[in-house]
Formats: structure tokens, C-alpha cells, sequence
């Protein structure tokens, strides 16, 4: 029974300038996806040209330059243009005024300049890549980074300096937005804590980006004016590089992994129909992570230098911000317990996500080891351990989040069964690309070696690791092929497809402009599926 | 091949032992929360599962619950640091008498000089059971002397000495990495660490050598004329260095600093930055006229001449220790030093 299209936020204009002007939090959300999709599958182009490279002992594929430049291109593109804006930008620029009950963020404008910023950044890292790039690696350690590789330093980091703008101002954005502008009866006790997991990113990403803004400032000064920072030749110190780089960029894994928690916490709510496990709980150690993940930057520079007792503090914090997320992982298995769990995907990419993140949060203890750090520390162990936390827990979150809220963002069903058979190829091809990297790195392998022939015995695990990553490849294109497909073709959605608990359910799908027709009041709890399971309740049909 | 599988490198050094201990205790521990975690999730899961007319049971959450799964894993955390923590500490404490050997890092080889004055390339003969201490620099960028059969790793960086230090326990030749990406041939700056019988490595010892890097370091002293002002009476213009090393330093702004390899190199490269009580600012930089193989000859010649040999050195090193002489010297430094103002 066909009805005429109500007016909502995607067919309220039309037009390019409609788009590229728009201050609808909703819209410049999509701006956000479209662009991070693009830098995702750049850097994952280059993850599979490092992978086909170690294919071999040999370094036979492309050169060593080519190589370096690479692995270095590879973090900086996903570490700094997707993994940061990742869930904040697309679906906590999306969700975090709706799930509040407001009508935008606090600054619609400055959202849109943060894009800009975001896109301008993008270009410049482009253009830097499309001219020669860039071979120290993401952490840019000095004094190679300042005074000896002839790379495009100084443009690759002033490209990251524009991004991190963006980052600052989608969390000024959000702490603002959530202070100031919640519905009436939406307490803090009620927000879901998807919220207070975007809040605490967005403390983190107003406090720590700014450092590594001054450290780009300061490598560039260095390099271009020869002012003696951290090159000892000319009377600096090289560990102040290192903490520096880290008081910002150990934050920053908790930017890229605690709103990928919030999106997971909400998944595991709504598909075992149960409030979640602690809720107080679960809110509070996402601020915990935030503020011990400001104090445990040096446990990057065990073997770097550094004193024996500096290691054994930063060694104690470390197992000190391992605690909250313990508790995080413990209470979403609980909420699971009594509950009615149904297994869309979603809910199996949250199933991935716990799993990868417990494995990826375990060898964390191994890493903060001291004794056992200096062995495994610049190996593979490391990488397999950040990927864990990085791809395994983070972007099985967003993938899981993008699932959840596809039919709110788009008005479309996804195909389900493609869905849950990519999940699956997610998970089995995500470990078999890193599972073999911890043994690896165990066995001695370094990090960022392009030509292994000095110990061909590494060569098994490489493969395994490099077929794995062929499957993890397919896991990845097949949600964008068929999100894009569902666009055209899918079903449209009922406004709760789910019947999920939060505000952003209660609005059509997808949402008219200013997301609400008349603003909310509040005036229940988080998670209140036992009323909306209440059996006098009529039966809402579930989209399967 | 798969027989040819293992999951650690060879044990070949006495910290081997320690670290794959805690490793394995490790595996173990996070091996059973891992295995607790997924029980209990594929067990909810499949008890739990969606089923008509059954109806998720409400629970708030407990807080003695969340208290023991907080602290129960904090302790278990906190004696996995423990452990950790004993294990670094002898890793990064070297013996006293460990036998010496110079490294200096480039992009992109490893130049090892032992003490006994033998030079290598990207390879390293040590005996099997002896103490072995590594005292690195780099010319260029950050490197990290890694050798994964010893457990060990040290990062090397420019402008210090960084040290490290093994016994290694079976022969054999081990893998040597650069471990912190140093620019294009990173990968290339790999090498051999061969361990010998001590019959063997004496043998190795006797031929080719050049005289200890002492008499290499003492010849380069007299030839930079360090000895017209740090002369081995007290009429020099600057501090005698006989039995300096290893003892405290007093400092011009009143601080006090041991004098090890750091502190000589340091005043060989940068001689204002720490001067010494009662002397003037006259001596001049020596950065970029020696190399660090000058530079580490030097060190190991200081050393050895402030090395306590039994009988009569005892005497002489008490005798002349840091803290004293800048006070002894000072009246006949005075003249000397009005001149030069």
C-alpha cells in the first residue's frame, strides 16, 4: 500500500548546496560517513599491499621507501580520518541530540566547520600522499622524523593539526550539547550510556588533542627552523617527542574504543530486552577510563630510556585503567543473564566485539608486564594487541552500530541474512589475520621490518595472517555494498524496527529535521524494556 | 613443518627463564578469564535465548557483585605487576663486573667494540656464562639493540649512552634486530649474536685485536691534548680524572653527580652543561671533532684509570676522589683561571 513519502531530513531539500551548507546534525553525519568510508578503504588498500608484501620473506613486492611509506600512510589515514571520527562523527553526531530528546547540537555551525576542517585535513593528507607521502611511521619519532627523513613531515602533520581541529570541536559539541540541552525529565541518570561514553570522548578529545597540535608545531619548527627540540645534535631530547606523542595518542585509542562501548552497551540492551547489568556502573567507568587513560602514556617507553622507577609507576597505572573496562566486559555479560536474546546482526557484532576486546584487553596485561614488555615491545605482539583493540573492538562497534541505526538513518531495512553472513566473515577473517601476529611477535618478529629473509622461519604465520586479511577484506565491502543497495531496493523501516528503548526511536524513520514533532518529556528510565515488553502492551511487529 | 612450530624463540640467556616464567603465568591467568568470559557468554546465550512468550527478567544490578569483579581482578593484576616489575628490575640492572662491550648504532648497521679492543659489524662473539654489558649510543636517529633469544631490548638513542645486559647460557648464533624503525634499510639492520664455549671465545679473543680500547682511548687523550690540562698532579687547569669514575661529583651550582659513562661523555661533548666545583669554564666542545668511537675509547680510558686494582691503585683512587680534589685544586686553579679571565 504505497502512501506518500512524509517529509523528513533526507528529502526536505534537495541539491548539492542543500548538502554542503546544511547545519542538520543528521546530515552532516552522512557528510561524515561518505568521507570516513573513503579514507577506511584507502587505508585498507594499503593494509593489503603490506600484506601481500610480507607474503614473502623477501622484500619483492615494492620497495623498501614504498613499504615504509606505506605502513606509515596506513596508520596516519586510519588512525586520523577514520578510527577518531569514526562513531562520534557519523552515528554520535547522528544520535547524541535525538537520544537526548534535543533538536541539533548546541553549535550546528561550527559541526559543519568541523567537517570542513575534517575534509580540508583529508585533502591535505592526500595531496601529501599523492606527492611523495610520508616514511616515519604514525608516531613521526624524532630526531628521524625532524632531521633526517626528506619526507613530506611537515605537510602530513599539519594535515593531522587541521583534523584534530575537527576532533576538538565535535567534542566541544557534544559536552555542550549534552550539559545544556537535554529534553525535560531526561536526567543524567537517564541517558543511555551511549551518551555518557560520548561524553567521555569528548573530555578526552577536548583535552588531549591540543597536545599533539603543540608537538606537530613543535616538529615542524624543528625541522624547518632548526630550533634545537628534540634532536640531541642540536641540544634537545628525544623522549620529550615520545611523551608528548603519547600524552595525546594513548587518550586517543580510548577516543576510537569508548563510544564504540556506548554503541555496544545499547546493542546488548535492546537484543536481550533487559535493562543493562550496573548501570551506574558502566556509566562511570567510562569516565574512569578517560581520566586514567591521561596517565598512562609512558607505558609506550619501557625500553625507550626512560627511568626504572618512571616505569613502575606508569607499569601500576596501566593495570589501573584496565579495571573499568574489566567491569564493562563483566557487566554486559551479566545484563545477558535472565534476558530474551535474539541474535540479529547487530547483536552478533556485539558478541564479536566483547570477544575481540577481552582478547585484545588481555594480552594489554602482557604488554603492561615490565618484564615481559621488553621483549615484546616493537614486535608484532604489539601490533596484534592494538588491532585487537582498534578493529576487533572499535570497528566491530561501529559496524555493529551502523547495523542498528541503518534503518533510522536511512529509512531502510538491510538485508538481514547478507548481514549476519558478513559478521561472520568479519569475525573469522579479523582473526585470522591478527590471532597468528601475537605468536609472532612472541617469536621475536619487529614491527615495520619490510624484508624478512634474515629469518624465513616467520614466513607461516605471515601467510595465514595474509589470507586472513583477503577475508577480512570481503567481511568489509559486503556491508557497504549491500548498505548502498538497501538505499534503492530495501524494505522501509518501521519507526522502531527493533522496538528498542531511547528517544531516537520514537520519531519517525527517518527523522524529520528537527527530529522531533513536539519536544519530549521524559519521564521514564533508560532501558525500559520491561515496560515495553509489558505483555498488555499490542504486539509491535518486529522487523526480521 | 608444523613440527618446526615453536611458540617462544630459543632459551639462550638467564633472563630467557624469567620472562617466558611470568609469560606462561600469564597465558594461564588471562587463558581462564578469557575461558570464564566465553562460558558464560555462549551459556547465556543459548539458555537465554528468545523464546515466544518468554519474557526478559528485570535485574538493577548488584553492587557487591561489581565490587568483586572489580577487586578480584586488581589483585590478580596487581601480582602480575609485581612480578613483572622483579623481572625488569634484573633486567636493567647490569653486575658489577660484567665484561664491556661499545656499541654505536647508524643507519642502518650496528658497530660493536669490546673492551679488549676487538671490532665488529652487525655481529657480536660473547662467551657462553659470562656477564655482558652493553653500553650503546647512536650517530643518527633512535635504534633498539634487540636480541629476542635473550628476551631483552634497549632502545639507542643519540646524544646518551643506554645500557643493557645478558649472560648468555647456550651456544649458538641468535638473531639480532633493530627494534624501533630507523628509515629505509630498518629491516636490513639485522645481525648475528654468536655464543661460544669460553675455550672458543678465547681463541676468537687472541686474533686480530688492535690493544684494549683503553690504550686506543688513552692514545686519542693524549692526542686531543686532554692531558695538558687534566694532568695527574693538581697543577692541571682542569680536574684530574685518576679514579673520578664511578664516584660523586660536586658540581659548580651545588649539585652532585655520579660520574659515569653519561657524565664523561657528556662533559667530553658539552663541557659547561655540568662543571665541575672550583674549575673554570675553559674547556672547549669537543662535539663533532671526535667520533663516538673516540668518544667511547675515551670512556673506557677514564675507566680504566680509576679502576681499584688491589694494593697500590686503592690508595691512589681513595686518595684522589671527585669530591676532594676540586677543593685541593682550587688555590692553584685560582691564578690560572684570573689569567684566562
Amino acid at each position: 500500500m504505497p502512501q506518500p513519502e512524509r517529509e523528513n531530513y533526507l528529502n526536505k531539500h534537495y541539491g548539492v548546496w542543500s548538502w554542503l551548507l546544511t547545519t542538520d546534525h543528521k546530515r552532516i553525519a552522512l557528510l561524515y560517513l561518505i568521507s570516513i568510508t573513503f579514507f577506511f578503504f584507502i587505508g585498507g588498500f594499503f593494509a593489503l599491499l603490506i600484506r601481500l608484501e610480507l607474503l614473502t620473506p623477501a622484500g619483492d613486492l615494492v620497495q623498501a621507501d614504498t613499504y615504509n611509506k606505506l605502513f606509515t600512510m596506513h596508520g596516519m589515514v586510519m588512525v586520523f580520518f577514520f578510527l577518531i571520527p569514526s562513531i562520534p562523527a557519523v552515528l554520535g553526531n547522528f544520535l547524541v541530540p535525538m537520544m537526548i530528546g534535543a533538536k541539533d547540537l548546541a553549535f550546528p555551525r561550527i559541526n559543519l566547520l568541523s567537517w570542513y576542517l575534517y575534509i580540508i585535513g583529508g585533502v591535505m593528507m592526500l595531496h601529501c600522499m599523492l606527492t611523495g607521502g610520508v616514511d616515519t611511521g604514525w608516531t613521526f619519532y624524532a630526531p628521524f622524523s625532524t632531521n633526517f627523513t626528506n619526507t613530506k613531515i611537515v605537510e602530513a602533520g599539519l594535515a593531522i593539526f587541521v583534523a584534530g581541529f575537527s576532533s576538538i570541536l565535535t567534542g566541544l559539541n557534544f559536552v555542550v550539547t549534552i550539559h545544556r540541552m537535554r529534553a525535560p525529565g531526561m536526567t543524567w541518570s537517564r541517558l543511555p550510556l551511549f551518551i555518557w561514553a560520548h561524553y567521555a570522548t569528548s573530555i578526552i578529545q577536548l583535552l588531549g588533542t591540543p597536545v599533539i597540535a603543540v608537538t606537530i608545531v613543535l616538529v615542524a619548527a624543528e625541522r624547518a627552523l632548526h630550533l634545537g627540540i628534540f634532536d640531541p645534535k642540536l641540544g634537545g631530547d628525544p623522549l620529550l617527542f615520545q611523551h608528548l606523542f603519547w600524552f595525546y595518542s594513548h587518550p586517543a585509542v580510548y577516543i576510537m574504543i569508548l563510544p564504540s562501548m556506548g554503541v555496544v552497551t545499547e546493542i546488548i540492551a535492546c537484543f536481550s530486552r533487559k535493562r543493562i547489568f550496573g548501570y551506574s556502573f558502566v556509566a562511570f567507568s567510562s569516565i574512569a577510563i578517560a581520566v586514567f587513560g591521561f596517565l598512562v602514556w609512558a607505558h609506550h617507553m619501557f625500553v625507550a630510556g626512560m627511568s626504572v622507577y618512571a616505569a613502575l609507576v606508569f607499569s601500576l597505572l596501566s593495570y589501573a585503567v584496565a579495571v573499568p573496562s574489566a567491569i564493562k566486559v563483566f557487566n554486559w555479560t551479566a545484563t545477558l543473564y535472565k534476558g530474551s536474546i535474539r541474535y540479529d546482526a547487530p547483536m552478533l557484532y556485539a558478541f564479536g566485539f566483547i570477544g575481540l576486546f577481552t582478547i585484545g584487553g588481555l594480552t594489554g596485561l602482557f604488554l603492561s608486564a615490565l618484564g615481559i614488555n621488553v621483549h615484546v615491545t616493537d614486535t608484532y605482539f604489539v601490533v596484534a594487541h592494538f588491532h585487537y583493540i582498534m578493529v576487533g573492538g572499535a570497528v566491530m562497534g561501529y559496524l555493529g552500530g551502523m547495523h542498528f541505526w541503518w534503518p533510522k538513518i536511512s529509512g531502510k531495512l538491510y538485508p538481514e541474512g547478507w548481514a549476519r553472513l558478513a559478521a561472520l566473515i568479519v569475525f573469522i577473517g579479523f582473526n585470522l589475520t591478527f590471532f597468528p601476529q601475537f605468536l609472532l611477535g612472541y617469536m621475536g618478529m619487529p614491527r615495520r621490518y619490510y624484508d624478512y629473509s634474515h629469518m624465513p622461519e616467520f614466513q607461516i604465520l605471515n601467510v595465514l595472517s595474509t589470507a586472513g586479511a583477503t577475508v577480512l577484506g570481503v567481511g568489509y565491502l559486503l556491508p557497504m555494498l549491500y548498505f548502498l543497495w538497501s538505499m534503492r531496493y530495501g524494505k522501509p523501516a518501521p519507526d522502531n524496527p527493533w522496538n528498542a528503548a531511547g528517544l531516537e526511536w520514537k520519531t519517525p524513520s527517518p527523522p524529520p529535521t528537527f527530529n522531533f514533532d513536539e519536544e519530549p518529556v521524559v519521564t521514564w528510565e533508560a532501558y525500559n524494556y520491561e515496560e515495553l515488553d509489558a505483555p498488555n502492551k499490542e504486539e509491535v511487529p518486529v522487523a526480521r | 613443518m608444523l613440527n618446526n612450530f615453536p611458540l617462544w624463540p630459543e632459551q639462550a640467556s638467564t633472563t630467557a627463564g624469567h620472562v617466558d616464567a611470568l609469560y606462561i603465568f600469564l597465558l594461564i591467568v588471562t587463558g581462564m578469564m578469557t575461558l570464564l568470559i566465553f562460558v558464560c557468554l555462549v551459556y547465556f546465550a543459548a539458555r537465554f535465548r528468545y523464546r515466544p512468550g518468554v519474557r526478559a527478567e528485570q535485574i538493577e544490578g548488584s553492587t557487591p557483585l561489581e565490587i568483586t569483579w572489580s577487586t578480584i581482578p586488581f589483585l590478580v593484576f596487581m601480582v602480575i605487576f609485581a612480578w613483572g616489575a622483579v623481572v625488569y628490575f634484573k633486567e636493567r640492572t647490569p653486575p658489577d663486573d660484567a665484561t664491556e662491550v661499545y656499541v654505536v648504532a647508524k643507519q642502518w648497521m650496528w658497530k660493536l667494540e669490546h673492551a679488549e679492543g676487538q671490532r665488529e659489524i652487525n655481529q657480536l662473539h660473547v662467551p657462553v656464562g659470562r656477564d655482558v654489558k652493553l653500553i650503546m649510543t647512536s650517530q643518527d636517529v633512535i635504534h633498539s639493540f634487540y636480541i629476542p633469544a635473550f628476551r631483552i631490548k634497549q632502545d639507542v638513542l643519540p646524544g646518551r649512552y643506554t645500557v643493557e645486559w645478558f649472560r648468555a647460557t647456550k651456544p649458538g648464533t641468535y638473531h639480532l634486530f633493530c627494534a624501533e624503525y630507523c628509515g629505509t634499510q630498518h629491516s636490513g639492520m639485522v645481525g648475528d649474536i654468536v655464543v661460544m664455549e669460553p675455550a672458543q671465545y678465547e681463541a676468537w679473543m687472541n686474533g686480530g685485536s688492535t690493544g684494549p680500547l683503553s690504550a686506543t682511548g688513552e692514545k686519542i687523550f693524549a692526542e686531543l691534548g686532554c692531558s695538558t690540562c687534566h694532568r695527574t698532579d693538581t697543577q692541571g687547569r682542569g680536574p684530574n680524572l685518576q679514579g673520578v669514575f664511578g664516584k660523586p661529583v660536586r658540581l659548580e651550582d651545588g649539585r652532585t653527580v655520579t660520574a659515569d659513562e653519561n657524565y664523561v661523555r657528556e662533559c667530553i661533548l658539552d663541557p659547561g652543561a655540568k662543571r665541575v666545583k672550583g674549575f673554570q669554564p675553559i674547556m672547549p666542545t669537543f662535539q663533532g671533532l671526535v667520533s663516538e668511537e673516540q668518544v667511547n675509547a675515551l670512556v673506557a680510558y677514564i675507566k680504566s684509570i680509576s679502576a681499584a686494582k688491589p694494593g697500590e691503585g686503592a690508595k691512589t683512587s681513595a686518595s684522589t676522589a671527585a669530591p676532594q680534589i676540586p677543593e685541593n685544586v682550587r688555590e692553584n686553579a685560582e691564578p690560572n683561571g684570573s689569567q684566562v679571565q
